[in-house]
């Protein structure tokens, strides 16, 4: 490996002056995905950043108005905050899908979204869940819907300078219910062949808005705005979540890899969909 | 048994078990020397080119680097047959799998080789050589290879076609084929006939730790190698082949070793860290990435074959054909022989023809993997089995029983059956209660397969010296995969008569002990056990001249039992005796070397239940068992534990195990993320149920257990599968997208 | 080129400083600079479990963290999980159930299944699997390793009740 600087900056303005610094800065949360990208050369750094002594990066905060997570909170603590559970089942369960365990000791949430994979995890949930990103720059912050976050395999949309701060998730609306499911052919250490985060609002048994997103069928994590569009309004029985699934089927961008065939993973989006939806309604009525 | 054995059969704590659980243990890359340098090697990024010229300029002058080499580096030493214990090899192709010279066969194929005293030192300067390429087309699979125009990977090759050179410049290094009885006149006898073609992909062991090597070439002008291997012999020969050096002029002290199944008997860095080791005068250690074991180590051979079976309605097998075509990789042997061998090994069937072709591909040059070639073959046979015992409405077990080998029963390949416990496996399956327990559930199904592997013999060599305070240490050769001191120091002990504990096992160096063959073959409790035995004969017999002398009697006139010398009212312990050595002659040292040959082997079979899920394809295996001729278990623990590590590895090949490669030639999947081997959470418990059919070729009717485990559980899920949704899967791995393809393709 | 960074720890209880350089991984400096050679590397990528240590308690991979995140953090390591010479119930059931073959992936078992029962001291055989998921043993299929967990946590149970 390349040699590289370290610093572990304990403010904000440490930080983004580093990042402001010239050469290449990377930041360092979990190390999960930057450490092995340094190490086969697939990213280089003149310095490498550890945000996690900076306090926003590393708060829960949960209140009236939702939940705001710092960038570099890993996944242990998510799953590990009893009210976090309560109030974000799905959020917590997320958490406890990446990686395995030793994984879910260093990694975050934060890190998932900037590492801006396509098949991350966590994104998809996000984004069915209305999530938006706090960011941080040399010109002050700015907020970026979930789904707007990513821009390619790898890529995300923060400028140079910039850095994630949180993440913030609405108040569960009563009646809600959201849910990620994936497709790996292990169990557990796997990259999703596909996966689909759904969230659902329900009132008196009819789905009020729907919100689906899909990861690993398209160069960024997928928000099927659509899907949701049909749902709102509709009976949350099978043959509308069905037809929603088919419309995820549809509008999935898949490719062919060796994580599975594109027509495979057409059918898990379809398949995944319904089933995700399934829960979300579950868990929707379980809260009415 | 219990009562006829005090020591075999118990389940003592393995000696080597405290430093294996406190961190203490030895393996390859823990090994340090004062002075170390880090090797690390160059890998060609094409699967097949020609090197038009390596520059190393950059590389030397890189800061902290000491020595860059490549294949120019070795002595031109002239081709040559060598013999490593595994037959007769090319020295040519044992070196030139080592470091490429000429001509880069496949993706991963080592081409040169930095030291420096810092690993990332080394790491960058590795990038700085310069190698001009011209890329070749490649052939990645057996059929490729063996079509008309196919890149040609060995231009100096000429095919030997049943056992004759010929002038032919292929890629089939051999066609052989095995007859027995009339094919034709057994298929016209056949009331139902099944035939299907398969193929199997590449596969890898994957064991834990990586490969790991560190040398140092001394002033004495000695090569001293500490590595992780399974055969320390087989390093110390093999390092000496290429290096043109006498075999004694290398010592190699092997360490704890990380797991093997066979991919750890080649040799892929001990040569090149002794040439480093050469230019720098310092010990230089190698220790491969988890991407140099994919691309740059044995995998198994992924395979097509076609196989056919016929049957009368009675259900008598009258004749069976194969044609089994594998991929060697790089260089032959692509362990068709064993498949050959194997395939039908399970039944006792009048007419049978075989057809073998090893064939290089442009992959890396494949290694043993745990009953080489049999799985693969197995994966054909007992499918087609189960597709028979159908189509005659028979029990698929019944029908296995009508048909097994027994005793008495001729291969094609020639050698007659001694005592086997094929029939003693298949009745075991059928009485488990694992066999008639209900399934539960929709898309659920049951398959059952049966396998075979042999059981080598080979050298193996043992001394044993005893303490005065009665304890014995017990020296031998063989590397200690799985508990492997344990099960060889429980034979002495039963021999001597003492608690296990009081003997001290230890693994030691080519200096230290005789020759010793590979931790293979399913051997090592079987033939260095033997050795153990015998030595602890020899031990035994001298003790008796010592009561003897103390009691002045003759030797033959004392017996020992239980480490109970006595003659005549004399009696002493073996403990006691132990004190009074220095004067009855000096210390006693017993010895032992034994080269068994054709013995008996193993069988196999499990049961398996899955459940697929119709919509995504994925297969959950809900319940297996494990069934198996352990002859004699000697540590039932240990014969538990190969038979469970062996299934799952059967397991992880069946359902989604392979080298996903690109059509260049690259394997995408070359981490242990995308090489998926079944983690803790995609299992069940595996049950074993032990059979005890005694080997009559050895002393206490050991059958080597290592391997034959492995061979079932392809067949065994595919037969599983097609009783969960009714397709028969005749392609591995056999994983969710291949499932549910071949769900639509039924509709 | 910077110089090194001097770290100072606590391991298996030891205040204990050493220098690395920002880009040696934590595994890199227990296993070469301090000689622990108890923790394995089998992918240098956070995929097979055998270089898991406990930093601050937690199960994390060492070859996924930098040798400079150690900073003022508690390290554990097979080699400080007996005390003294009296083996942790984890490694005498280990070795009583038979459960390691070659033994590479023992320790990285040992200290993440210590982790999940000192904080949870009855987990289901589900739970187990799910928790040591991030651990790849090759040798045993895992049955074994399984059952010396359950065995280790009944005796802990029993230990903490005396």
């Amino acid at each position: 490996m390349k040699w590289f600087d370290y610093a572990a900056p304990k403010t904000m303005a440490e930080a983004t002056g580093l990042l402001a610094g010239g050469g290449s800065a990377h930041l360092l949360a979990g190390g999960t995905d930057l450490i092995v990208q340094l190490r086969t050369g697939r990213k280089l750094a003149d310095v490498v950043v550890d945000v996690k002594k900076i306090p926003e990066l590393n708060e829960i905060r949960l209140n009236s108005g939702g939940l705001t997570l710092g960038a570099s909170v890993p996944c242990y603590r998510i799953y590990g905050d009893k009210d976090v559970r309560r109030a974000y089942p799905a959020l917590a369960e997320v958490a406890n899908l990446i990686g395995g365990t030793q994984i879910q000791g260093r990694a975050s949430i934060g890190g998932n979204l900037c590492n801006a994979a396509p098949s991350a995890d966590a994104i998809p949930l996000l984004i069915a869940m209305s999530a938006r990103c706090r960011v941080a720059g040399p010109g002050g912050t700015r907020e970026i819907a979930v789904e707007d976050f990513c821009v390619a395999p790898g890529k995300n949309c923060l400028a140079p300078g910039e850095l994630l701060v949180s993440i913030s998730i609405p108040a569960p609306k009563p009646g809600s219910g959201a849910h990620y499911l994936r497709f790996i052919p292990r169990n557990e250490m796997d990259i999703a062949v596909a996966g689909v985060g759904a969230w659902v609002e329900m009132s008196n048994g009819t789905i009020r808005s729907a919100r689906v997103a899909l990861a690993s069928v398209a160069p960024t994590p997928l928000f099927v705005r659509e899907a949701g569009e049909f749902l709102a309004g509709r009976e949350a029985n099978e043959d509308n979540l069905r037809q929603a699934g088919e419309m995820a089927r549809v509008l999935a961008k898949p490719i062919t890899d060796m994580r599975g065939p594109a027509e495979y993973r057409r059918q898990l989006c379809a398949v995944l969909t319904r089933r995700a939806l399934e829960a979300a309604v579950a868990q929707a009525k379980g809260t009415n | 048994m219990s009562t006829q054995y005090s020591v075999i059969g118990t389940r003592p704590v393995r000696h080597d078990g405290a430093d294996k659980v406190t961190g203490r243990a030895i393996y390859g890359a823990d090994f340090q020397m004062a002075g170390l340098l880090h090797g690390v090697i160059l890998r060609s990024p094409h699967a097949h080119a020609r090197i038009l010229s390596i520059d190393t300029s950059k590389a030397k002058a890189y800061p902290g680097v000491q020595a860059v080499v490549t294949a120019d580096d070795f002595p031109e030493a002239p081709d040559k047959m060598v013999d490593l214990g595994e037959g007769e090899t090319p020295l040519s192709h044992i070196r030139g799998n080592v470091l490429a010279k000429g001509k880069a066969l496949y993706r991963g194929h080592a081409v040169a080789a930095v030291a420096a005293a810092s690993l990332h030192d080394a790491e960058e300067a590795v990038k700085l050589i310069d190698v001009q390429y011209e890329v070749l087309p490649c052939a990645l699979t057996a059929p490729d290879a063996m079509k008309d125009g196919a890149p040609i990977l060995h231009e100096s090759m000429r095919t030997k076609e049943l056992g004759q050179k010929t002038d032919r410049v292929s890629n089939v290094a051999e066609h052989f084929r095995h007859v027995l009885g009339d094919i034709g006149a057994g298929f016209a006898e056949a009331e139902a006939v099944v035939e299907r073609e398969f193929n199997t992909s590449t596969v890898h062991q994957g064991y834990i730790e990586p490969h790991a090597a560190t040398a140092l070439w001394n002033n004495d002008g000695r090569v001293l190698v500490w590595c992780s291997t399974q055969g320390s012999f087989v390093v110390r020969d093999a390092t000496a082949c290429v290096l043109d050096i006498p075999v004694s002029q290398v010592k190699v002290t092997p360490t704890e070793i990380g797991g093997g199944f066979g991919g750890k008997i080649p040799v892929y860095l001990e040569p090149v860290a002794a040439i480093l080791s050469k230019q720098t005068g310092r010990p230089v250690k190698i220790v491969m990435t988890r991407r140099d074991v994919f691309e740059g180590t044995g995998p198994t051979p992924g395979c097509y074959m076609k196989v056919k079976i016929g049957a009368r309605k009675d259900g008598t097998i009258t004749a069976a054909q194969a044609y089994l075509a594998f991929e060697a990789g790089a260089y032959p042997g692509a362990m068709v022989g064993p498949a050959g061998m194997t395939v039908f090994a399970a039944y006792d069937i009048p007419n049978v023809t075989i057809d073998g072709y090893d064939v290089v591909v442009n992959k890396p040059s494949t290694a043993a993997y745990r009953a080489p070639g049999a799985p693969n073959a197995a994966f054909a046979t007992e499918t087609l089995i189960d597709e028979l015992a159908e189509k005659l409405g028979m029990d698929p077990i019944d029908f296995r029983l009508k048909n097994a080998a027994k005793e008495g029963t001729r291969r094609a390949d020639g050698p007659k059956f001694r005592k086997i416990g094929c029939v003693e496996v298949l009745q075991a399956m059928k009485a488990h209660p694992h066999y008639s327990a209900p399934l539960g559930g929709p898309n659920r199904g049951r398959g059952v397969a049966i396998g075979f592997w042999f059981n080598v013999g080979l050298q193996s060599s043992c001394t044993i010296a005893v303490n005065t305070d009665g304890h014995v240490n017990l020296v031998e050769g063989s590397t200690d995969i799985g508990g492997t001191r344990t099960s060889i120091a429980m034979q002495a002990a039963e021999v001597l008569g003492i608690p296990v504990e009081q003997v001290q096992p230890v693994v030691e160096d080519t200096d230290a002990v005789g020759y010793t063959a590979v931790t293979g073959g399913s051997r090592t409790t079987f033939a260095t056990g033997w050795a153990a035995y015998e030595a602890a004969q020899d031990v035994v017999r001298q003790m008796k001249e010592r009561a003897a002398k103390l009691w002045a009697i003759e030797p033959a006139a004392v017996q020992a039992e239980r480490g109970v010398f006595s003659s005549n009212g004399h009696s002493i312990t073996f403990k006691d005796l132990a004190t009074k050595l220095a004067t009855t002659g000096g210390p006693v040292v017993g010895r032992a070397t034994v080269n068994p040959r054709g013995v008996g082997g193993s069988f196999a079979g499990c049961i398996a239940d899955v459940e697929v899920d119709p919509e995504t394809g994925k297969t959950t295996v809900l319940r297996f068992t494990s069934v198996q001729d352990a002859g004699r278990a000697i540590h039932p623990s240990y014969v538990e534990g190969q038979m469970q590590g062996g299934s799952v590895q059967g397991i992880g090949w069946a359902l989604n195990e392979e080298y996903w490669m690109n059509p260049q030639g690259t394997m995408v999947n070359s981490s242990l993320l995308d090489y998926r081997m079944p983690t803790a959470l995609d299992l069940p418990m595996i049950e074993t149920k032990i059979v005890e059919v005694p080997n009559p070729g050895h002393p206490f009717g050991v059958r080597g257990v290592g391997e034959a485990n492995i061979v079932p559980p392809l067949a065994g899920l595919a037969n599983a599968i097609y009783h969960a949704i009714g397709v028969r899967m005749n392609r591995l791995p056999m994983n969710p997208p291949a499932i549910l393809q071949a769900l639509w393709d039924k509709k | 080129m910077p110089g090194k960074v001097h770290i100072h720890t606590l391991i298996n209880n030891q205040p204990t400083d050493f220098l690395c350089e920002p880009r040696q991984s934590l595994l890199e400096c227990l296993r070469d600079t301090l000689n622990l050679t108890g923790t394995k590397e089998g992918c240098n990528d956070g995929n097979c479990g055998a270089c898991t240590v406990l930093m601050d308690g937690r199960p994390v991979t060492s070859c996924l963290v930098l040798g400079v995140e150690a900073q003022d953090a508690a390290i554990t390591t097979i080699e400080g999980v007996a005390k003294g010479n009296t083996l942790h119930p984890l490694q005498q059931s280990f070795l009583e159930n038979a459960a390691l073959q070659c033994g590479i992936c023992t320790p990285g078992f040992i200290l993440a299944a210590k982790a999940l029962l000192d904080q949870e001291p009855d987990p289901s055989e589900e739970r187990i699997r799910f928790y040591l998921a991030n651990n790849l043993c090759r040798c045993t299929g895992y049955d074994k390793i399984i059952r010396a967990v359950q065995d280790a946590a009944a005796r802990m149970r029993e230990e903490a009740r005396a």
